[in-house]
């Protein structure tokens, strides 16, 4: 064993080190369709201290460091590529604080959002947190890390604004927390009345800081919630659609997919709309107001509500929705990847048609979907396709027409969501020159020996 | 290998890992070993590269893949069509591995010693069945039931009295009941799940062909893992029978009162072992059984039924032990969250499970506050 490989060890112990090859090949990857690089070693901490001592090791030796939640971001963000070190978060998943009055919850680096949706629904029934898509594994700082969405975004905006507070360890391995509680025992402001200085890390896929401790704020939870789906096949209808639901600030989520299959789906764009209350005449009262919203379209023959079949209901309703992840066998070949851009809602008929046109071109299965941000304030649109993990020529296609997206969102003014590397420089190349200069500050001030996840925003 | 062609089909979600509602990470290995390569994604991603020999048969490997319990946690939570395949997946790789010859050293001794001895523990044949001396258990001639013991409860301490206790009881009963005593041969579950796939075949053929022989229609199993593989792989090598695991059988007789019972004044909590629940559905008759004792407060763990978490002994690892060992032992993590239901008693229906959490509890310094029962041990104590 090596010096760095015998350090690590002895910082994490033995059990919770590895530098095998069993750990090289799967933390190399991760489900999407980035090439794998292998990590030299791979670390499981379980406590901020041991991250810290990780940290100063890797400066010290100028190793690079990457963290990693459940790794499922699909666009390479916890592949090491310039190998180092790995450190999985998950061993630190506890949940430190929950303050039921102020509506927040304190958790460590590691937690997974089901976790947490487990946690809540056993201890405090009445609170919930924006809990994504993405499979339950996924992690709570991760999903803040990259700026996820979740159920509650359409009412609170991105999930990483719901923070509420920050902990993160520093390439110098010095521990910073953001918020109230740098002041405070309290974490109830990520940064107001102060500076807000969590945009230090977050978006930056872990090349500023290692979040250790995350608050995220919670939100009331009604005892029911229900979902309604308006129809139409007038995609340049959608935004003004979108714009009339979230006018009534009566919902929950707004969702909006389209997909070949099966037929009956093709060509037609589905809003889901969810909705709750405590009681049935408030549960009634935002159905009728969401309706009357849409009644314009109704009347014009543009659009109406499908009953939701029985059997479709609980699959919508569910949190996270497992079939986002059944997605990937379609082609019974274990893969999808999506690039979805942050873009405004008035794109939907672009986005919507660029999907289908890709989709023909590359001759790939593909899903279309959308998640309203705020009140019509901007969008995720998510150009998913399908792959077979074991057919090259797919996996290259896929590849393909990924990249024409990517150059599409940019074209029609998007921003890249958990953007790929390539994406990364597409975006440097793009922005305004004084903006990357803080950029550049930014990262040469808090990781100067360029070690924090490197190869991911390298300003040049 | 089998199965070649559903590996690649791993999207590695992580799905399998967990309980249906996310309470904990529900995978035996993972909840251990803590890294992805241990969970049931990074076995499906590792065989892979392994059959594309992009790795090798390393002992990490081996640990890898010999570690699984094979509890079906990740079969249970899969979301994906080809979920009823995982562990069988996970079995043919060790196949494989076998028939490689390159394999864990305690996998080899365990093979070995049933090849030879025809159990594990490199006991006599003469030996199986000590256990029932002293009790009204006869020898199988033409009873209605055959009560197939199997390796742990024939030879096992821990094992042999929960055998003593299950044979009582259904004599009791008035259940027409034979044990095969030396005749006894290993069922060959765990030999089959440690990829021995052709001295599997050899156990059963050779048990179906006594069974046959001696005119055996019915079964009681005292084990759920024998109880698996005569219900599972029996038939597909022309051995149909009726096979009961024993709570099935104890169930109805002590419902309708043909065993009659005194009050229990405890608190209990049931483990549903994987090979009896996730496997094969059981879940109610053991809780039947523990329902009906008068005074018995019976509580569910967090973690039950379909979301058991698993002892950490199945799929070979009782007799390897490969995945025991350290504070995140499964069984360890099991008493501990017996303990926090507020039980005395943690009542099992598994010999292996009985002595896996046996030991955890000692381990765990937890022997004045939690006692691991059988589920027949605890209605022996209310017998009047």
């Amino acid at each position: 064993m090596d010096d760095i490989a015998h350090s690590l060890a002895m910082i994490v112990g033995e059990a919770y080190f590895s530098n095998q090859p069993e750990e090289a090949y799967f933390y190399a990857r991760d489900p999407g369709l980035m090439p794998p690089h292998k990590p030299d070693y791979v670390v499981v901490p379980k406590s901020v201290e041991e991250i810290q001592e990780i940290a100063r090791l890797a400066s010290r030796e100028k190793i690079p460091l990457v963290p990693m939640g459940a790794g499922l971001a699909l666009t390479g963000l916890t592949i090491p590529l310039k190998g180092g070190i790995v450190m999985d978060m998950k061993r630190m998943n506890r949940i430190l604080k929950v303050n039921e009055k102020a509506r927040h919850v304190i958790v460590e680096g590691g937690t997974s959002q089901g976790l947490l949706k487990a946690y809540l629904e056993k201890n405090y029934p009445r609170l919930r947190h924006s809990m994504p898509d993405s499979p339950a594994t996924a992690t709570i700082a991760a999903n803040v890390m990259i700026h996820g969405q979740g159920r509650l975004t359409q009412q609170y905006g991105f999930n990483s604004d719901m923070i509420s507070g920050l902990e993160v360890v520093l390439a110098s391995g010095e521990v910073c927390k953001i918020g109230s509680c740098s002041m405070s025992p309290d974490w109830f402001s990520k940064g107001a009345p102060m500076p807000d200085l969590t945009g230090l890390f977050l978006g930056w896929f872990g090349a500023t800081g290692i979040i250790t401790k995350v608050a995220v704020k919670l939100y009331p939870k009604k005892k029911m919630r229900d979902v309604e789906i308006f129809i139409t096949d007038r995609e340049d209808l959608v935004p003004d659609m979108v714009y009339e639901l979230t006018h009534t600030e009566m919902v929950e989520d707004i969702n909006i997919f389209a997909q070949p299959k099966p037929m009956i789906f093709k060509d037609n764009h589905h809003i889901a709309i969810f909705i709750t209350g405590d009681t049935d005449e408030e549960l009634e009262f935002k159905r009728k107001m969401t309706w009357y919203s849409l009644d314009r379209f109704i009347k014009s023959k543009d659009g109406g509500f499908m009953g939701v079949p029985p059997v479709m209901k609980p699959t919508l309703l569910e949190m996270p929705q497992r079939s986002v992840s059944r997605f990937a066998d379609v082609k019974k070949g274990g893969g999808f990847e999506y690039s979805g851009p942050i873009i405004m809602v008035e794109k939907y008929p672009e986005c919507a048609h660029k999907i289908v046109e890709l989709a023909e071109k590359y001759d790939l299965g593909y899903s279309g979907m959308a998640r309203i941000i705020g009140r019509s304030h901007a969008m995720m649109y998510g150009f998913a396709f399908t792959f077979n993990r074991a057919d090259p020529d797919m996996m290259d296609r896929t590849r393909k027409a990924l990249h024409e997206v990517s150059e599409f969102a940019l074209e029609a003014g998007g921003v890249f969501w958990k953007a790929t590397v390539d994406e990364q420089k597409m975006a440097m190349e793009k922005m305004d020159p004084n903006t990357l200069g803080i950029m550049k500050m930014i990262k040469e001030n808090l990781d100067p020996n360029g070690i924090m996840n490197p190869g991911n925003w390298e300003v040049i | 290998m089998k199965y070649a062609d559903i590996v690649h089909r791993c999207f590695r979600c992580g799905y399998c890992k967990f309980t249906s509602d996310y309470t904990d990470f529900n995978c035996p290995t993972y909840r251990k070993f803590r890294f992805e390569t241990y969970s049931p994604g990074g076995r499906m991603w590792l065989i892979r590269a392994w059959l594309n020999g992009e790795i090798k048969n390393s002992d990490r490997f081996q640990e890898i893949l010999f570690s699984c319990a094979t509890c079906a946690n990740c079969v249970e939570h899969c979301v994906f069509t080809f979920s009823e395949d995982l562990v069988n997946i996970f079995i043919s790789a060790r196949e494989e591995m076998v028939n490689d010859g390159i394999i864990p050293p305690p996998v080899r001794d365990y093979l070995k010693n049933i090849n030879i001895n025809g159990n594990p523990y490199k006991e006599p044949a003469s030996e199986r069945g000590k256990w029932a001396e002293g009790t009204l258990v006869e020898t199988y001639k033409d009873q209605e039931y055959l009560f197939y013991i199997g390796c742990v409860g024939s030879y096992d301490e821990r094992g042999k009295k929960i055998a003593r206790a299950v044979g009582n009881l259904l004599v009791k009963a008035g259940l027409s009941i034979g044990i095969l005593g030396d005749k006894e041969n290993c069922d060959g579950n765990e030999v089959r799940t440690l990829g021995e796939a052709g001295l599997f075949q050899f156990l059963a053929e050779k048990n179906i062909a006594l069974f046959r022989d001696l005119g055996v229609k019915k079964i009681i199993t005292l084990d759920p893992h024998a109880f698996n593989t005569f219900k599972k792989d029996y038939p597909a090598l022309d051995g149909e029978f009726e096979v009961y695991h024993y709570t099935q059988i104890l169930a109805p007789l002590i419902q309708s009162g043909k065993i009659p019972l005194k009050g229990l004044n405890d608190k209990i909590t049931y483990h549903d072992p994987c090979y009896l629940g996730r496997h094969n559905g059981e879940y109610n008759a053991p809780r039947k059984i523990l329902k009906a004792i008068p005074g018995i407060e019976l509580v569910e763990m967090d973690r039950s039924r379909e979301n058991a978490f698993c002892c950490g002994g199945g799929g070979g690892n009782f007799f390897t032990d490969i995945l025991g060992g350290g504070e995140d032992s499964p069984s360890r993590i099991r008493v501990r969250e017996a303990l926090d239901t507020g039980a005395g008693i943690i009542a099992v229906a598994c010999p292996q499970c009985a002595k896996m959490l046996d030991d955890a509890v000692k381990i765990e310094q937890l022997d004045d506050r939690l006692k691991v029962m059988d589920v027949a041990e605890i209605v022996t104590n209310c017998l009047l």
